[in-house]
């Protein structure tokens, strides 16, 4: 009796401890982050960190400004999601809507191999064809351009776009569907006039994690945005993302030096904007299932 | 005189047979109701009139089905659109759309182009009238249609299925959702749209039918075992089978 209440009492425990664990680590790495940047941050603002124009770390005089970062960032993201957004849906449409039988399964198996192709393989295929078809198509100097980057990172979200839209569209009551058709609505106007309404906080959602995901990713961009630290102005010029930077830069940094920290400080501000993101997904999932 | 014959009809889901041989003549602006047990085939019946069984995978159908004697199972018959927008459909449970009231009762009027936008504003009143939903809610026009009540989502799909003017309104147990009083209130609706539609209505309930129909179809396994006027049907049926059932014997 006595062994069967211990045995309990272990169990359950080791059980929360597991449950526990994961928000645990999640405080570990922003509190290890937040140390890190915040000896970046007492010698320099935030503000002049985020506007500051140049990003001289080894200069002398350094200069730590990450508006080019920012920009970069946001200019590769803004490509990805014209790139995949609407594909996305209209492919998630097209699984859960139109496609029946062997294709459906096919187009499902085929999308969870694209979420299981690596980003060092996709950056590495994305440098071999996609960079020199685009010097060629535009006549640039170079292919390494923030185009290159938003097109195989668009690649990289529609998997999470599609399957997260697809089950948003497939909760949609049959009967929503019933009432169009019967109203004499063809296939095409039950579908853009009442199942994406319907749909329409799952897609959001989806979309935004799919965002967070392109934010957050690294090796493909390096590899294909020509990473030049400079204001972006248009989509054919080569840039440099937050991701990147700290990527490429860790490794040639003096341990404990400013340029040391204030790759920390970077990791903060994108902590920061995919914490933002997801929270707003989350908003629109829960406001789904209301 | 006459709105819906059928020949003959037959209709299988893979190989089960689900109407057998249906002889059918209903008229029009008349209320039609069809009874039966459970699973006799009364709502498949009800779907072939608007073809909304061809969403079901494996249907086949065989046969001759007129409306307005024209054939609507014909090979070469495939304007579903049309057809749909003459024979509209109210569902078992109240189907509105996500969307506001007033998009709800114009959904049809925009899908079949049927309108300038300058008179949707009445058609939109007319609709919510003719089914009194109008008084309760001609200040939550731009509400969502999903906060209102069983009873008004149930005129509400009722407004919006005779916005587009149809011929002919095909109900599916449309009170099996709503309490006795909400159930009294859209019969009487019924009655009124009796006057201008062709009502087919299709109910498990025998005291409904016999409440509001002037025609009764009695149906069994897929048969159609005995038609003709509800009273008829009620007070002296002819098939020992329509006996057993009306007098609860049966299922």
């Amino acid at each position: 009796m006595k062994l069967r209440q211990i045995k309990e009492f272990i169990i359950e425990k080791l059980i929360f401890l597991s449950g526990i664990l994961s928000i645990l680590f999640v405080v570990l790495i922003f509190t290890f982050l937040l140390k890190e940047g915040f000896l970046f941050f007492k010698e320099i603002s935030i503000k002049t960190f985020i506007t500051g124009k140049y990003w001289y770390p080894i200069s002398d005089p350094e200069q730590f400004g990450i508006l080019p970062l920012i920009l970069g960032s946001l200019i590769v993201t803004l490509g990805a999601i014209i790139v995949s957004v609407p594909l996305s849906i209209a492919c998630a449409f097209y699984i859960s809507e139109v496609a029946q039988g062997r294709i459906k399964d096919i187009l499902k198996a085929g999308i969870e191999m694209l979420a299981a192709i690596p980003s060092v393989v996709l950056g590495f295929i994305g440098m071999t064809t996609l960079v020199p078809f685009l010097k060629n198509v535009f006549n640039l100097p170079t292919g390494l351009t923030a185009l290159s980057g938003s097109i195989m990172l668009g690649l990289m979200a529609m998997p999470t776009i599609i399957t997260i839209s697809e089950d948003a569209i497939n909760a949609v009551p049959k009967s929503y569907k019933e009432g169009a058709l019967a109203l004499g609505a063809t296939r095409w106007q039950a579908m853009y006039r009442v199942i994406i309404h319907a749909a329409l906080p799952g897609i959001i959602a989806a979309s935004m994690l799919g965002i967070g995901r392109v934010i957050g990713e690294t090796m493909a961009v390096m590899m294909i945005t020509g990473n030049a630290a400079v204001i972006p102005t248009t989509f054919l010029q080569p840039v440099r993302t937050l991701t990147a930077t700290i990527a490429a830069e860790m490794g040639e940094t003096v341990h404990g030096s400013m340029h040391y920290y204030s790759l920390f400080a970077i990791g903060i501000i994108l902590f920061v904007i995919t914490f933002i993101i997801n929270v707003t997904a989350d908003m629109f999932l829960h406001r789904n299932k209301k | 005189m006459s709105k819906i014959i059928a020949k003959d009809l037959n209709l299988w889901y893979g190989a089960f047979h689900a109407l057998k041989h249906i002889h059918l003549d209903f008229d029009e602006r008349r209320i039609t109701a069809i009874i039966g047990p459970s699973g006799c085939g009364k709502s498949t019946l009800l779907r072939v009139f608007n073809r909304m069984n061809d969403l079901v995978e494996g249907v086949r159908m065989k046969g001759e089905v007129l409306i307005d004697d024209k054939s609507i199972l014909d090979g070469g018959f495939n304007d579903l659109v049309k057809l749909r927008k003459k024979v509209g459909m109210v569902f078992q449970r109240p189907n509105p759309f996500p969307l506001s009231v007033y998009e709800n009762v114009i959904f049809g009027l925009k899908v079949h182009h049927l309108a300038k936008k300058n008179d949707f504003d009445a058609i939109v009143q007319e609709s919510l009238e003719s089914v009194l939903l109008w008084n309760d809610l001609k200040d939550k026009l731009r509400k969502n249609a999903l906060g209102l009540s069983l009873e008004q989502k149930q005129r509400l799909c009722i407004a919006r299925t005779i916005a587009v003017k149809p011929d002919i309104v095909l109900m599916d147990e449309p009170c099996s959702a709503l309490d006795p009083q909400a159930t009294l209130k859209i019969e009487e609706l019924m009655q009124r749209l009796k006057k201008e539609y062709t009502i087919v209505i299709v109910t498990h309930n025998m005291q409904q039918a016999a409440r509001v129909s002037d025609d009764t179809g009695f149906m069994l396994l897929g048969e159609l075992i005995e038609f003709g006027k509800t009273v008829e049907i009620f007070t002296a049926p002819k098939d020992k089978r329509t006996e057993d059932y009306i007098t609860g014997r049966y299922g």
